[in-house]
């Protein structure tokens, strides 16, 4: 179990979390295969410790990171947040893990930093999913620097009191609650600040139905679904999507006056 | 030894029947809250489940008259009707899955689903058109349609390329399965324009 973890959060949900075993048996992690249950079965081949992570761009100290330096400055948090996939599914999580704004205070981006950009490692022996070019691997997903810097925004290591299963993401995963969980990428090996805007993997793979900014948006549809519901796991009847996946309080300032039916 | 007719065809009914078998097996232990194979999404689940083996087995009945032709077994013809009913079953479990299960009679969202996007359209027309290939497939609506029997039956060329579409349309970036499925179609569909041109190739 991880210690030093503190437990309560202006940010938690009051719904009632996900299974544990429903959140680590049913997961979107291609590097492990496309099957829902392909992660829980493959991932195990998955070598997180020890673990180091990348840091360049435009930062004041950059260098190589092990996962310990990068995260034990700073306090663990349990959030209970939703997370709500692009396929119109949804759980309830516990995370653990550092805001991830007290990672980039201490990295120090310079003026030019706009954007983060994130990695997954690439290694065909630990992650067999990639012996097949279903993505274009790595697996790179981005934020605007001040959607990286909002207090919701989690550097995961954890979940339900532990340290996450291979299938989750280990050692290190992004969490941006008010976005589909596409942008929560996992494994991540390299943080880049950068000016420009990343391509992010899904986003390369079909323009038209996955953007890059990907909030949860219950007026725009996917071209093949409709995400004004989503199933939530573990129950029978679909129940309304919100907007911001329900942290709309907390991050709609973020997108005031831009066309989300374009910037989506 | 040749088994009679009547058990060759008990034995296609089982192995026909037997997705659907498992598939009810899993549905039960998950209702028994035990240990099951339909993930923490079984909805999704079967969703993908029965469309895989609709697919599978639409393919499959068109696969007979080409395998009767190039290899002489000519008895395969007695197993059409019922591939084609099973395919049709096939096709009924996924579409009361997507609008009982997923959608609950959400007719609104179904209706639209079906108009807005053409890979739902293109479904539902392939499942509507089996319907009446399904009622006129039984020894009278054969004797009294005639020579239109056959040509109404064709229909199943352009159900099983919408079929293939669809499956491919549906998915969000592991083609292998769907690409697969449109190979063996182009083969099938091929082989019979091959054979209307001229073209013909026993092994007997």
């Amino acid at each position: 179990a991880l210690q030093g973890v503190r437990k309560i959060s202006a940010y938690d949900t009051d719904e009632r979390p996900t299974p544990f075993k429903a959140v680590t048996t049913y997961n979107n992690f291609y590097e492990f295969g496309t099957g829902k249950d392909d992660p829980a079965k493959n991932a195990h081949t998955l070598i997180t410790d020890p673990w180091s992570v990348k840091v360049d761009g435009h930062v004041d100290k950059p260098g190589t990171y092990s996962l310990d330096d990068l995260i034990s400055p700073h306090t663990m948090e349990e959030r209970l947040y939703r997370m709500r996939c692009v396929e119109a599914w949804s759980m309830v999580i516990p995370w653990v893990g550092v805001p991830l704004k007290d990672i980039i205070t201490r990295l120090g981006p310079t003026s030019k930093a706009k954007y983060i950009r994130f990695e997954t490692l690439e290694d065909h022996k630990q992650m067999p999913g990639q012996r097949r070019r279903v993505i274009n691997w790595p697996y790179v997903e981005g934020l605007r620097l001040d959607e990286a810097m909002h207090p919701l925004t989690l550097m995961a290591v954890g979940l339900y009191g532990q340290s996450l299963p291979n299938q989750n993401g280990a050692p290190l995963r992004l969490v941006v609650p008010w976005k589909y969980g596409f942008k929560g990428i996992k494994s991540i090996v390299r943080i880049s600040f950068t000016d420009r805007m990343p391509r992010n993997s899904w986003n390369e793979l079909a323009p038209n139905e996955y953007g890059f900014y990907a909030n949860v948006n219950p007026e725009i549809d996917h071209p093949r679904w409709s995400q004004a519901n989503e199933r939530r796991i573990g129950e029978f009847r679909r129940r309304k999507t919100l907007m911001f996946n329900g942290y709309g309080e907390e991050v709609a300032h973020l997108y005031a006056g831009m066309n989300l039916k374009k910037f989506y | 030894m040749r088994l009679s007719l009547f058990y060759q065809k008990a034995i296609v009914h089982l192995l026909a029947l037997l997705p659907a078998l498992w598939l009810f097996w899993q549905g039960w232990l998950l209702y028994d809250y035990q240990d099951h194979a339909l993930t923490a999404n079984p909805i999704q689940y079967i969703n993908q489940y029965t469309g895989d083996w609709a697919i599978r087995l639409i393919l499959l009945g068109l696969a007979l008259t080409p395998l009767r032709q190039v290899f002489g077994w000519n008895r395969l013809i007695q197993f059409r009707r019922m591939i084609g009913l099973y395919a049709f079953f096939y096709v009924m479990l996924h579409l009361v899955n997507f609008m009982v299960l997923d959608h609950f009679f959400d007719w609104a969202t179904i209706i639209k689903d079906v108009i807005k996007r053409p890979a739902i359209t293109f479904g539902m027309i392939a499942a509507t058109l089996l319907i009446p290939l399904a009622v006129t497939s039984t020894k009278g609506w054969v004797r009294r349609l005639g020579k239109k029997w056959i040509k109404l039956h064709q229909l199943i060329y352009v159900i099983g390329a919408l079929a293939v579409v669809h499956n491919i349309m549906m998915v969000k970036a592991d083609l292998r399965e769907p690409l697969i499925h449109l190979g063996i179609l182009i083969i099938l569909l091929g082989y019979r324009l091959a054979r209307r041109a001229g073209f013909t190739y026993s092994m007997t």
